[in-house]
This record gives C-alpha cells, structure tokens and sequence, in this order.
C-alpha cells in the first residue's frame, strides 16, 4: 500500500488540516468562535475554512464565550458536532459555567439520554510576551472536572491526529494548543532563533485522516537515569535540556491529560526509578501535584 | 472611609429595591394595571420587532372578567381541547399536591410545586409541535405531563429509587427526557438558555422544521447566560422562543432584585431587537395564543421571541422554603390575576360546556390516578430505604468509556463497602 501522501506543516496548518479534514467527511462538525469565520482566527487556524465549506459550518459569533459554550451545548444536544474556539485560553472563563456545570455533567446527569461531543479548541500557555491575559495554563481547571477530556499537543503530527480523535469523541474534549510552538518549537532559550516546524521531527503530516487516540501518552526520548514527565511547549524545552546536559533522561509528552495514559508511566517510573515533572502551570494544584500522586500512589511503581 | 465631599453636590444615595409587603402587612395589588382586553391587538406574525414594543409593556389577555374569550388574541380551541387543557393543568395541580405531600412524610428530600402557574407550563406546550425541543427550568413539570411522561417515571425520579431513569444522581424534580422532547434539567440557573439558542441554530442549519422553547424564572434573568442567549438569538434570528415565568418572586427575593422596578421583562426584548410579548399568565387562552404566535412566527423563519407571563408563585419556593418568613399572608388570594386553572374551568362553565359537579368528579379522579401511581413507584423504593441503583453506577456515564481511574475509584469504594458493613451490605 502506497504511504499516505504527507506535507510539511506548521501547528497551525496541521490544526486547520484536521479541522478541513473533519469538516469534509462529517457533516455534522460546526466551527464557531471570535473571528474564525470570513478571517480565520487570530492565529488562521481556521483560514480558508469558511470559503471552502459554506457559512453555516464555520461562522464569527459575537464576544461571548458563556454564549459560544453554550449554544455548542445545545448544538451538540441537536446531534452535531460543535468545535468552537475560544480565542485564547484566558477568556475561557466566561464559559467556564456552561463547561463545568452542563457539558461535562450532561451525559452523567442525563444518564444518558443526552450527550456533549464538543471540542473546545483554544490556545493556552506563554511565551509570546503577552502578559498575564494572554500567556495562562489553566489546564488544572478542567482535568478537576469530572466528564472533560483534557488534551495538549506538542507536535504538528500529534496536534492533527489528536484534534481528529477530539471531534470524534463522543464527550467533550478541552485541546489546549501550546501558542509558543504554533510556528516551531521552542527550547526555553530566548536567545536562540525559533527553528521553523519543517526541520523538525513531527512536522510531516498526513493530509488526509488519521487519529491519535486520547489517553495515550509518547515516549519521546528514552532513558534509564530519570523519567520526565511533560507536555506542551515544555516538551521542547525538556528536550533541549536533555541534549544540552546530556543525561540520559526519557521523556514522556503526555499529549493527554485526562484520561492520564497510566501505564506508560508506571512502566517508564518503574524502569528508571526516579520521575520528574516539568509544566508551565502554576505550581501549586497544579497538574504535576496530581501527577507527583499518581506516581507515588500505587505500590507496584514504588 | 469615607470620601470627603469637594464641592456641593448632594450626597449619593445606593437604592436597595424593597418589596411594598411583608410579613404582617396585607398585599395590595391595585396598583398592577391591568389592561383590557384586546389594548394591543395582535399583530401580524411576521411583523418588525420595532412596531411592536407596546406588546412588551402591555397584557395580552383573552378571557375577560365575565370569563368570556375576545379580542384578536382569541385562540379559538374548540372544546375539547380546552377541557383537555383544564385536565392537564388538574393533573399537574395533583400531582404537585401528592408529592409535595410525600416530600413531608420524608418519602423524599426535596419538591417543587407549580401552583399558580400551571397555564406557563401546559397551555405553552399544547401550542408547540410534540417534536419541538423544551428546555425547561425546575418549574415546568407541566410540559411533561401534557405530553404524556409516564407519571410513574417522574415519581421514580423524585424517589431517587431503583426506578429512576436518572439513577439517583440528580435532585428531585431535575428530570430528563429526550423522547419527549424535555432537556436534562440543570441545577444551575439559566444555562438552558444558550443550550435552546444553539438546539435552535442547529436545526436552522439543518433546515430541519422544529423550534425549541425555553423556560426560566424572573430572578434567572439577571443571569449572563441569559444575555448571552438574547444576543446570540438575535443574531442569528434563531428560530426559539424564550419565556420568563415572572411569578414576582426569586426564593425570598422580589422580582425587584432583576429589575422590575424599572421595566418589564418582556422589553429586555427591545435591545436586542426580537420580538416581546407581555402576557397574562394566569389566562391559559392568552398564554397559549402568545406561544402559538411566536411558535408561528420561529416556524416562518420570522426569528425569536421573548415571552414574559406575569404570573404569581402561590405557594412556597420548594419544600425547604417558608414564604411566610418574607412576604404577607394571602398575597395569591389578593392577585388580581385569579387563578389560572379557576379562570380557565370558569371559562368552560360560562361557555356551557362544564359543570362544578363535573369538576369536583374529575379532582376526585386524578387524585385516585396519581395515588394509585404513587403506589406502584413506591414498589421502586423511596428516599433512604435502601432500595435504588446499585452503588458503583455512580461512577457510569461521565464518560461514554469508563476511564481506569473512575474504574479504580469504583472498585475502592466497593472494596471499602464490603470491608465496612460486610457481604449483606448490598442485600439491605
Ligand atoms: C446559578 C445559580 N445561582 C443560584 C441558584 C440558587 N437558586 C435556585 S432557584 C433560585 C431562585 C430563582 O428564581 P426565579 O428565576 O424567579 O425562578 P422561580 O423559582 O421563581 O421559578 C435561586 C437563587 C441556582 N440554582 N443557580
Ligand atoms: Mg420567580
């Protein structure tokens, strides 16, 4: 069988690949968000998407992410498949009711009987000098929530397949695009130019349809000294530490918060003995707090 | 501190809205204007929103003080439909009275009546399609009846027993039902409100043929989500009817505290430019014709519509709430409004085709139907005896798989139950 044709690509246009992708070949995927339509978003994740698939698909809303959640919910409940945007991870909280209280909590307290397959696209984290609203990682906020899957893409490759198993999920996912690595991936040192994607490994893409299942970690680099554990932007920073101080640590991206991809790292802990975490979050209840637990809690990793 | 005053303006003065009785007090309503019938004639379905902004501050009523219907408004239901709008609206009256009374011989935890406001939640859905999409607050059990939800599930449901089709995880009344077209209810006020906005927008954009109409209270308007769904409706003139069932009170917080005082809730309309209709909410004929008009005009892809019916909450809150500990005694017998389902069964006296013999007979009958439901849903269990879903269901359902971790969780709190009251525990 021929391999499937592949294409350089940047974040964002493995971001808009997969969008363009699942718009295609389910008529059910709706776009919405602050100026994804006629412009195709701040960061053009969604550029060209409304010229191709028609207004009613991708389309602006007005500056109101209680509202945007919201109708999504509702959509969702109708029997589409919503992927709204919200236009950074900061302004997430305006919504955050209509996540935490109706899409995560509708399949539960319904008992069924009404679902939310809704991804909820929105980039987080820091990095571009944008200050304290434009540069949070407010992905404990979610993984605390029982019924949101929280997922977070450190490559071009991961970012396509992972956003089309998102959409395909039958319960809502929060992706968490790390912005700082939208055109390459940051090493952590400001005084080095930012390489672009296309030299990098995770940067050939299928254009076509392909899934990265959610709850499944990748052992980036392996090792025997020290487990790290990681995700995001830090991926890349953790990466270009190892190399620099040339230890022999392996790396797991995590690439999905919740549901953690436990036996990886119950097997990677076990094999070196000693486990790190490095996130961008606010220390304290932050994720690496539950990872620190999930590490030390089973007796058979200790 | 306060802030030294520079120069000679008068003092500031911060309004705290007060409600005009209290506890003690005797209500007087005669300052609620009440208009006549036929003041605002209905205008045509697909009419500018901007021609008819008297409706939002006007009365839309139908049946007059003799309990004769006239006017443009007029819905014209034959007979046996009103008999069967009167006969939903008694059942609902009895099936409130029955659980209301199971909640206080502790068969449950919690209840909610909707006495007073009855014709909000039956005569709306008798002007709807059965496929339209309702997203109700906790106040319109009604929908549910009048479509014929099996009384018997609502009732497993407040039981919390091994019946429930919700398993236990919802607080009483917080029903769901998507065969009925009734959305899972929401604790958290207003949230239906974007959700029926979107159900709405998706069924637009599948040029599917059914509206959704939502529901919440006076005080639930002061929620964002509310503005949000306004805005978002307006926007895409998204083919759904928003109600506000102004009863006058929010729990012990007068209609004032969402800000009556200044406007009606209707006119909240006017802003974002849909239409807004003020309706009598204790004339059943006026609030179904006010749903029919806007249910015609959604259907045309004439857009939305704000329907506010001024109504009363007769009674308590819920089970847990004493009105008598924030407003006067009697105040629903002194509502110039009446009652909805005395006005609409005099209306079937006056026009001939009912009797008070009748009425009392068909009390007498739904009372022994709603009793005789209650026994068999007491066969499911009630609150606290042991009988409901098993223990580890409490963990299905967040997820359409069940993750490892929630796996883990459940089989701890098994292992821990059995550790704890020993291998009868599950018998009990
Ligand atoms: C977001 C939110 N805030 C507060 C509450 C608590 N609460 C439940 S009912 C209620 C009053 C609502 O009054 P209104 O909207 O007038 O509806 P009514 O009870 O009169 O039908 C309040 C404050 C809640 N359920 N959700
Ligand atoms: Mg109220």
């Amino acid at each position: 069988m021929a391999e499937p044709a592949t294409k350089k690509m940047n974040m964002i246009e493995a971001i808009n690949s997969a969008l363009d992708v699942m718009l295609a070949k389910d008529p059910e995927v709706v776009i919405m968000g602050e100026d994804v339509g006629y412009f195709g978003g701040v960061f053009r994740a969604t550029a060209g998407l409304q010229a191709k698939h028609g207004k009613t698909r991708v389309f602006d809303t007005p500056i109101s992410e209680c509202g945007i959640i919201g109708v999504g919910v509702g959509m969702a409940a109708y029997g589409l498949r919503p992927v709204p945007e919200i236009q950074f991870a900061d302004y997430i909280y305006p919504g955050l009711d209509q996540l935490v209280s109706e899409a995560a909590r509708l399949r539960y307290r319904s008992a069924n009987d009404f679902t939310c397959p809704m991804t909820v696209r929105s980039p987080f984290g820091g990095g571009i000098f944008g200050g304290q609203t434009h540069s949070q990682s407010p992905e404990s906020l979610f993984t605390h929530v029982c019924g949101i899957k929280t997922v977070i893409p450190a490559t071009p490759y991961d970012a396509k397949g992972l956003l089309i198993a998102a959409i395909e999920d039958n319960d809502p996912v929060v992706f968490f695009e790390p912005k700082r690595i939208y055109n390459g991936p940051f090493t952590g040192y400001y005084d080095r130019p930012v390489e672009p994607w296309s030299k990098h490994a995770g940067s050939d893409v299928p254009e076509g349809h392909y899934r990265i299942n959610l709850g499944e970690a990748a052992v980036v680099r392996e090792g025997e000294a020290v487990t790290v554990l990681t995700y995001g932007t830090m991926v890349h920073v953790v990466k270009a530490v190892v190399a620099d101080q040339g230890f022999d640590a392996e790396i797991i991206d995590l690439r999905t918060l919740l549901p953690l991809d436990i036996a990886t790292i119950e097997a990677s802990v076990k094999k070196t003995g000693r486990c790190m975490v490095v996130h961008e979050a606010t220390r304290t209840s932050g994720f690496g707090a539950e990872l620190a637990a999930q590490v030390q809690e089973p007796a058979s990793i200790i | 501190m306060a802030h030294a005053p520079k120069d000679n303006h008068a003092p500031l003065h911060l309004h705290i809205p007060e409600p005009k009785f209290r506890p003690g007090d005797v209500a007087d309503f005669s300052d609620i204007i009440v208009p006549e019938v036929d003041a605002n004639p209905r205008p045509d379905e697909h009419v500018a929103p901007a021609n008819i902004h008297a409706l939002a501050y006007g009365l839309v009523r139908v049946l007059g003080d003799d309990h004769q219907p006239s006017g443009s408004w007029n819905p014209n239901l034959d007979v046996d439909t009103l008999r069967v709008m009167l006969r939903k609206m008694l059942l609902l009256r009895a099936f409130d009275d029955r659980m209301f009374r199971a909640q206080r011989q502790g068969k449950t935890s919690f209840y909610m009546k909707s006495f007073g406001e009855e014709a909000t939640s039956v005569a709306t859905t008798m002007a709807l399609h059965s496929d339209d999409m309702c997203f109700p607050s906790y106040r319109q059990q009604g929908i549910l009846i009048t479509r014929d939800y099996p009384l018997v599930d609502m009732m497993n449901q407040i039981y919390s027993n091994r019946g429930d089709r919700l398993k236990g995880r919802q607080l009483p009344i917080m029903y769901s039902a998507k065969e009925y077209g009734f959305f899972s209810i929401s604790g958290n006020l207003t949230t239906q409100y974007p959700q029926a906005v979107g159900w709405a927008m998706a069924s637009a954009s599948r040029a599917d043929t059914r509206i959704s109409a939502v529901w919440c209270g006076d005080g639930s308007t002061a929620e964002g989500d509310f503005h949000s769904a306004l805005t978002f409706a307006a926007v895409y003139n998204a083919p759904v009817i928003f109600q506000v069932v102004n009863n006058q009170w929010a729990i012990s917080s007068f209609s004032g505290f969402a800000g009556s005082e200044r406007t009606t809730f209707a006119a909240r309309a006017i802003g974002y430019g849909i239409a807004g209709l003020r309706v009598d909410g204790n004339d059943a004929l006026a609030v179904y014709a006010a749903m029919q008009w806007a249910a015609n005009r959604a259907r045309n892809n004439g857009g939305p519509t704000l329907i506010e019916y001024f109504t009363y909450r007769g009674e308590g809150h819920s089970t847990s709430d004493d009105p008598g500990a924030y407003r006067a005694a009697e105040e629903y017998a002194l509502w110039p409004l009446g009652d909805p389902v005395t006005r609409l069964k005099e209306h079937l006296i006056a026009i001939g085709a009912w009797t008070d013999a009748q009425h009392e007979s068909l009390i007498i009958e739904l009372s022994v139907q709603v009793k005789a439901v209650q026994k068999e849903a007491e066969q499911n269990g009630i609150l606290g005896h042991g009988l409901h879903h098993p223990f580890e269901t409490m963990f299905e359902d967040v997820f359409e798989e069940m993750p490892w971790h929630l796996k883990e969780q459940c089989a701890q709190m098994l292992e821990e139950q059995k550790d704890k009251f020993g291998p009868e525990w599950e018998a009990r």
